[in-house]
C-alpha cells in the first residue's frame, strides 16, 4: 500500500545562507562575481579617467597612419611609408613563422630525444638525458642569447669570403654562406614562371594587401592531388589485405605518384635555384636567413623538444610493459609492436602535454626582442608604441593575438586528440 | 585438496601423449645480473604433455615458462621447441612465437582495440590471414570460449573471467601448438576462476600442449599428467599428479604442500 505524504515543509532562515551545504556554495558565488565586477568596473573606471588626466583617448586609428620604421624580415611587401597596421601583419607573420618552424622541429626533437633516451644502449640514452637535463634547466632567454652569440661570434663576416686566399668558403659545393649576417641558401626561381596574383581587400581591411606566386598555388594544388591518390592506393591496398592477407608494396608506387608530377611541373615551369653570390661586401641573391631567425628558431625548438621528450618518454613508458610482452608473445616484431600496440596508447598520454608545450613555444617566442628579431612584439607592441604613445592599445592588441593564436592551436590539438583518443570503454 | 573441486567429467580421449618431442630443455641456466634464477633445468615435454608447473613465489616458474617463448633470455644450455632451437635469431624467435601461445596474469589485452581486434590482429600481421577469415577464425573460438557476443566491446567492459578467456582465444586464434599459462587465474576472483580453468580443461580434453604455472591443485590433479614443484631456481621433484600429492619424496616438496594444501 502506498501513502502520499507531502514533503515536510522547511522554514528557510538567513543563517541557512553561510551554514546550510545546499546553499552555501550559491552564496560564495554570488559574493565572487560581485567582487570580480566592482574590481574590473574600478579598474576600468581609473583607467579611462588617468587616459582623460593624461589627454589620451583609447583609440586605434593609429593602425592606419605612417609607420616610419623598417623592418629587417618581411614576407611581405613593406617599407617605412606603410601603416602601423601593415608593421603589425609583418611582426605577426614572422611570429608565426618562427612558432609554426619551431613546433615542428621541437616535435621532431622530441620524438627522437624521448625515445633514445629509452634506448638500451648505455651511451645513447644518456646522451639523450644530457641534451634534456642540459635544455630545460637553463632559462630559454640565456639559450637564445647563447646560440645567437655562437652564430655572429664564430662565424666569418662577408669580406672574409673575397680576395684570393680567401679566409672562408661557401659550404655544401659553394650553395650556402654561413656568414655573421645570417646564411644564405639557394633560393627557389622559375624561368618560365607564372607570376603573381594580387590580392587587394578594401574597406578597414586595405592593410591586408599581398602577391601570391601563381607557380606556389600550382605547385601546392599538384601535391594536394598527388597526396589523395596516394590516399587511394592505400585504401586499395588495405582492401586487398583484407581479401587476400597480404598487403602490396605500395612505397614506391606512392614515391612515383607524388615525385613525378611535381618533378613535370618544375620542369615545365623552367625551375632552378638561384646561388647566392659574393657582389661588393655583402651576398647577392639567393635566400637570407637572418641569424635572429635561426638562432631564435633553434633554441625554442631545442629548448622545447627538450620538454617534448619527457613527454614522450613518459608517455610510452606508460603503456604497461605486459603490453609490449602479449605483443611478442603473439609473434608481432618490435616496430609493429610500437606501432600498432604501444603508440596508439601511448598518443593518448603524449597529446594533451604537447598542446601546452606548442602554446609555451609560441608565447615564448616574444623573447625574440633579445636578439632583434621583429616580431609581433617587437614591431606593434615595442617600436609603434614607441613612436605612437599608444602603449594601451598596442600591448592589448599584442595580447589579444597571442590569446587568439593559442586558443586556434589548443581547438586544432584537442580536435586531433578526439580523433586519436581511446574508446576503452 | 583445493576446495575448487573439478565437477565435470572430463573426457580423456584425445589426451593422448605422443612420442613426439615438443619442448626440450637441456642443461637451461639463467641469471638476472649477480642472481642465479634457474639452475640446470632438464625438461623434456611430449607432444600432448599437460604439465603443471608449482612452487613458492620466487623459485623461476614463471621465468622458465617465459624463457619458452623468449620473452625472457637464457645464458646457458639449450631449449630447443618444435624441432626449433631458441637462439637470439630473430626467424627462429619469430617462428617459436607463432607454434606457442601465452597467457599472462594481468591478461594484458589490448584496451585500444574491441575483442574481435585483439583477436585477428596477430593473424592479420603475422599470419597474414585475410581479414574476413581472421574474423571467422575469432569468431570460432570466441564461440568457444563462450563470449561471442562481446566481440564488439572492448577490454575494460568485461570482468577479469571474461578477459581471460579471451586472452585465451586471442592465442588460440594464432592456433598454436603448444601453450603456455602464467598463473592465469591468479589475479581473478574466486567465481570467476572455474570459467577460466574449465576453458582450459577444455583445451586439454582437445590434446593441446599445455605448461601451466598455477597454484590451482585441483586443475592440476584432474587434468595434469605431470606435476613440476620447482624452488630456488631448480626442478626438486616430478612425478604424475596422484603420486606427486600423496607421496611427495622430498621435505621442500612435504612442507610446500602442507602449506598450500593445509587449510
Amino acid at each position: 500500500m502506498t501513502t502520499l505524504t507531502d514533503t515536510p515543509k522547511q522554514g528557510f532562515r538567513l543563517s541557512q545562507l553561510i551554514y546550510d551545504t545546499r546553499y552555501r556554495s550559491i552564496t560564495i558565488q554570488v559574493i565572487a562575481t560581485v567582487l570580480i565586477v566592482a574590481a574590473l568596473w574600478w579598474l576600468a573606471r581609473n583607467t579611462v579617467a588617468n587616459l582623460t588626466a593624461l589627454g589620451k583617448d583609447f583609440t586605434l586609428e593609429f593602425l592606419g597612419n605612417r609607420s616610419g620604421y623598417d623592418i629587417n624580415q618581411r614576407l611581405i611587401a613593406y617599407d617605412s611609408n606603410a601603416t602601423h597596421g601593415r608593421a603589425a601583419l609583418v611582426g605577426i607573420l614572422n611570429t608565426l613563422l618562427v612558432a609554426g618552424l619551431g613546433c615542428v622541429l621541437a616535435t621532431i626533437l622530441g620524438v627522437i630525444f624521448g625515445v633514445l633516451r629509452l634506448s638500451k644502449n648505455w651511451i645513447v640514452s644518456r646522451l639523450a638525458a644530457v641534451y634534456v637535463e642540459g635544455f630545460r634547466n637553463v632559462p630559454l632567454l640565456l639559450w637564445i642569447i647563447a646560440i645567437f652569440a655562437v652564430m655572429t661570434e664564430s662565424t666569418p663576416s662577408p669580406k672574409d669570403f673575397r680576395g684570393e686566399n680567401p679566409v672562408a668558403s661557401m659550404a655544401l659545393a659553394d650553395n650556402v654562406a654561413i656568414t655573421n649576417r645570417g646564411a644564405y641558401i639557394p633560393e627557389p626561381l622559375f624561368a618560365n614562371g607564372l607570376g603573381d596574383v594580387e590580392i587587394k581587400p578594401g574597406g578597414i581591411f586595405a592593410d591586408l594587401y599581398f602577391n601570391v606566386s601563381i607557380d606556389l598555388i600550382v605547385i601546392l594544388l599538384t601535391l594536394v592531388a598527388s597526396l589523395l591518390v596516394v590516399k587511394l592506393v592505400n585504401t586499395r591496398a588495405a582492401d586487398i589485405q583484407n581479401a587476400t592477407g597480404v598487403r602490396p608494396t605500395t612505397w614506391w608506387v606512392n614515391l612515383l605518384i607524388i615525385v613525378a608530377p611535381i618533378a613535370a611541373l618544375l620542369w615545365g615551369l623552367g625551375f632552378y635555384l638561384g646561388k647566392p653570390e659574393l657582389s661588393g661586401f655583402n651576398f647577392a641573391g639567393g635566400t637570407h636567413l637572418r641569424n635572429s631567425l635561426l638562432a631564435l628558431w633553434l633554441a625554442l625548438s631545442l629548448y622545447t623538444g627538450a620538454f617534448i621528450a619527457e613527454i614522450v618518454r613518459g608517455g610510452i613508458n606508460a603503456v604497461s610493459k605486459g603490453q609490449t610482452e602479449a605483443a611478442f608473445a603473439l609473434g608481432l616484431r618490435p616496430n609493429r609492436t610500437m606501432r600498432l600496440v604501444i603508440l596508439p596508447q601511448a598518443l593518448r598520454v603524449i597529446i594533451p602535454p604537447l598542446i601546452s608545450q606548442f602554446l609555451n613555444l609560441t608565447k615564448n617566442s616574444s623573447l625574440a626582442i633579445a636578439i632583434g628579431y621583429m616580431d609581433v612584439r617587437s614591431t606593434l607592441g615595442g617600436i609603434t608604441v614607441n613612436q605612437t604613445g599608444r602603449e594601451l592599445e598596442g600591448i592589448l592588441l599584442v595580447g589579444l593575438f597571442y590569446l587568439l593564436l593559442s586558443l586556434a592551436i589548443s581547438t586544432g590539438m584537442n580536435w586531433f586528440n578526439d580523433r586519436v583518443k581511446l574508446k576503452e570503454r | 585438496m583445493s576446495e575448487l573441486a573439478i565437477e565435470r567429467q572430463i573426457d580423456r580421449s584425445h589426451m593422448t601423449i605422443s612420442d613426439e618431442v615438443a619442448i626440450q630443455i637441456n642443461n637451461m641456466n639463467k641469471w638476472y645480473g649477480q642472481f642465479h634464477v634457474l639452475r640446470d633445468i632438464n625438461l623434456t615435454v611430449q607432444r600432448g604433455e599437460r604439465i603443471v608447473i608449482c612452487g613458492p613465489s620466487g623459485s623461476g616458474k614463471s621465468t622458465l615458462i617465459r624463457c619458452i617463448n623468449r620473452l625472457e633470455e637464457h645464458q646457458s644450455g639449450d631449449i630447443i621447441v618444435d624441432g626449433t632451437e631458441l637462439t637470439s635469431d630473430l626467424k627462429n624467435i619469430d617462428k617459436i612465437r607463432s607454434e606457442v601461445g601465452m597467457c599472462f596474469q594481468h591478461f594484458n589485452l589490448f584496451p585500444h582495440l574491441t575483442i574481435l581486434e585483439n583477436c585477428t590482429l596477430a593473424p592479420i600481421w603475422v599470419r597474414k590471414v585475410p581479414r574476413k577469415e581472421a574474423e571467422d577464425i575469432a569468431m570460432h573460438y570466441l564461440e568457444k570460449v563462450k563470449i561471442p557476443d562481446q566481440a564488439h566491446k572492448y577490454p575494460g567492459m568485461l570482468s577479469g573471467g571474461q578477459q581471460q578467456r579471451v586472452a585465451i582465444a586471442r592465442s588460440l586464434c594464432m592456433k598454436p601448438r603448444i601453450m603456455l599459462f602464467d598463473e592465469p587465474t591468479s589475479a581473478l576472483d574466486p567465481e570467476m576462476i572455474k570459467e577460466v580453468l574449465d576453458t582450459m580443461i577444455e583445451l586439454a580434453e582437445e590434446g593441446m600442449t599445455m605448461l601451466c604455472v598455477t597454484h590451482e591443485m585441483g586443475f592440476a590433479q584432474a587434468v595434469a599428467n605431470r606435476v613440476i614443484f620447482m624452488d630456488q631456481g631448480q626442478i626438486i621433484e616430478q612425478n604424475e599428479p596422484h603420486a606427486f600429492f600423496n607421496d611427495p619424496q622430498s621435505d621442500r616438496t612435504k612442507l610446500f604442500l602442507s602449506q598450500i594444501l593445509g587449510h
